[in-house]
């Protein structure tokens, strides 16, 4: 019920800018990917899924199901057991500047101020760049997330929503071809979160980005995803161990162009929360 | 009543403190007048125990020196630091500049060993266990223990003070560098990967200031340990430095230049201590 987009496409709502970028078929694509600490027993096996270019997927599930291993074997940053992962048709082995990853805990060198935090990155992805160049595009993407007041600050002077937005600055600011976020609002309060979900919406928008974000929160999934993935965690079950997988992918059908103000009054929204919800609380968890 | 600042209050505590310590020293010098020993003689009994080798005035002085004599010893040598009047008649300048020459050069090398050995064995588990059981039985040997063989395998005392340093800096320095090293947050090593940072660039930019504070603590805690060890040196090997000035006012019986050097040494020692808490400071980050 929920693989036709265009069905609950609302005309009142006002166009959006862009209309969904055209998909090319799997710029990013994931292949029975499986991660097993113990052989007999793998935390999930079988994961197959694809994300086009431009759009932006979300990812949940309960802790534990492997989401993280996921994001990370992406990353490059862990290896799976089996199965394979292509961007752009290239086999992803090991880290690579093309995919920016915005971490949970921002990972901020404290050492450093915002500008020489996201200049490090810069310098990583353009080591040939004049001091005056690099300078001019740390700028430009801390003034992206509006920071650029505290540009000169350290991270420890800033409250936890600014040191994520530095995180997202960076990310951005290497200018890859694909973001991964591993739960980046997970540690901020209700109000923050909004507000750097809806900054994060318009510049995820305005650049086309293609973006893979682990998230716990059902709400956050439905603002921002194309697409949500909901993975389902390993269990014993009468036939022995089942391993976790990706359980269903739900085609998010509210308008692109919705906001967070106005999400709750979209046709559908509750039918897609309660479903999500559901799966959450029935068939996700391993009992 | 205002209350007087903290800061304020123990400075007058120290000072009554120093005042109570002073008067006790003095009370105790020059408690029964050993003078009042000649008041009962005559000329030629006075002159009779002079030529006996018992001056019955000049007693005083071969007692413990009162302070003001340390006061006014610490003047006379303070006053002219730099005088070189052959091999055992020096300024104290000239003692301490000696001294602080062995200890810089055996910090130096104990840096350049302990440093780079500290981020190979903080970076590599396998070099950990390698090289655990030689630092462990090495670390505990007193640092005066190998002076004869530095001295025969050296056969250059000056030289073997200088290695005495070395040995005794090393430690402390090379299990802090490699704690500091192993215990670099994984979050910002992740960072470094997906930038594709080169390893020369990671150590140096991102382990190098991750680390410092931990490695400054090894190397104020060295520079403790080498200027309480060179003292001990310099008595054991002589020729200069303020051991060695020590052990010859002490041939010399005079307490008075033992007492001024002692105080010294505590001072210089506290200098060199402020300097790397600076030091310490200065690359402390909060996180």
């Amino acid at each position: 019920m929920w693989s036709d987009a265009s069905l609950r496409e609302n005309p009142a709502q006002p166009v959006a800018p862009q209309k969904a970028p055209k998909m090319t078929t799997g710029f990013l694509q994931v292949e029975h990917l499986a991660k097993a600490y113990q052989a007999d027993k793998p935390v999930f096996a079988d994961v197959s899924f694809a994300i086009d270019k431009g759009e932006f997927v979300c990812i949940i599930g309960h802790s534990g199901c492997g989401k993280t291993t996921i994001l990370n074997v992406l990353a490059g940053l862990d290896t799976a057991s089996s199965g394979h992962c292509f961007m752009d048709g290239r086999e992803i082995a090991g880290p690579s500047l093309e995919r920016g990853v915005v971490f949970q805990s921002h990972a901020l060198m404290p050492w450093l101020t915002v500008r020489q935090n996201i200049a490090f990155a810069v310098k990583s992805r353009w080591p040939d760049w004049g001091r005056a160049e690099t300078n001019a595009h740390v700028e430009k993407f801390v003034a992206l997330v509006g920071l650029s007041p505290a540009i000169d600050k350290k991270p420890s002077q800033l409250s936890g929503g600014m040191k994520q937005r530095v995180g997202i600055a960076r990310a951005f600011a290497i200018q890859p071809k694909m973001l991964l976020l591993d739960e980046p609002f997970g540690a901020l309060d209700a109000l923050t979160r909004g507000t750097i979900q809806d900054e994060l919406m318009g510049i995820v928008r305005e650049t086309q980005q293609t973006v893979f974000m682990i998230t716990h929160d059902v709400d956050e999934a439905i603002l921002l995803a194309d697409r949500i993935l909901l993975m389902s965690n390993g269990s014993e079950g009468a036939n022995g161990y089942v391993p976790g997988g990706m359980a269903e992918v739900v085609v998010n059908p509210l308008p692109r162009s919705r906001t967070r103000a106005q999400l709750h009054h979209l046709d559908g929204y509750y039918d897609l929360r309660n479903h999500i919800v559901d799966f959450l609380v029935t068939r996700a968890k391993a009992h | 009543m205002k209350v007087a600042s903290l800061n304020l209050r123990a400075a007058l505590v120290s000072l009554l403190l120093f005042a109570v310590f002073i008067g006790a020293w003095q009370l105790s010098t020059s408690g029964p007048s050993v003078g009042g020993a000649s008041a009962g003689m005559t000329a030629e009994e006075i002159e009779y125990a002079k030529m006996m080798g018992k001056d019955p005035g000049a007693e005083k002085s071969t007692g413990f020196p009162p302070p003001i004599e340390v006061a006014k010893a610490s003047w006379s040598h303070l006053s002219n630091p730099f005088y070189d009047k052959g091999p055992n008649d020096k300024g104290i300048g000239i003692q301490l500049a000696h001294s602080l020459a062995r200890v810089g050069l055996g910090f130096v090398l104990a840096m350049a060993v302990a440093i780079p050995l500290g981020f190979l064995i903080g970076m590599s588990p396998l070099m950990r266990k390698a090289f655990d059981p030689f630092v462990q039985v090495l670390k505990p040997i007193s640092p005066l223990a190998w002076m004869p063989l530095a001295l025969y395998t050296l056969k250059d005392s000056d030289v073997s003070g200088i290695f005495v340093i070395f040995i005794c800096s090393v430690w402390p320095m090379l299990i802090n560098t490699a704690f500091g090293v192993a215990s670099v947050k994984r979050e910002w090593l992740n960072v470094a990967s997906t930038l594709e940072v080169n390893p020369i660039r990671k150590a140096f930019q991102v382990i190098l200031p991750a680390a410092a504070p931990t490695i400054l603590t090894g190397m104020r805690i060295s520079m403790g340990i080498a200027w309480l060890v060179i003292v001990a040196a310099e008595m054991l090997v002589g020729g200069t430095g303020v051991g060695y000035f020590v052990w010859n006012e002490w041939n010399n019986l005079s307490l008075t230049n033992v007492i001024f050097a002692v105080l010294l040494i505590g001072v210089v020692g506290m200098l060199l201590d402020l300097m790397f808490a600076q030091l310490q400071k200065a690359v402390t980050y909060v996180e």
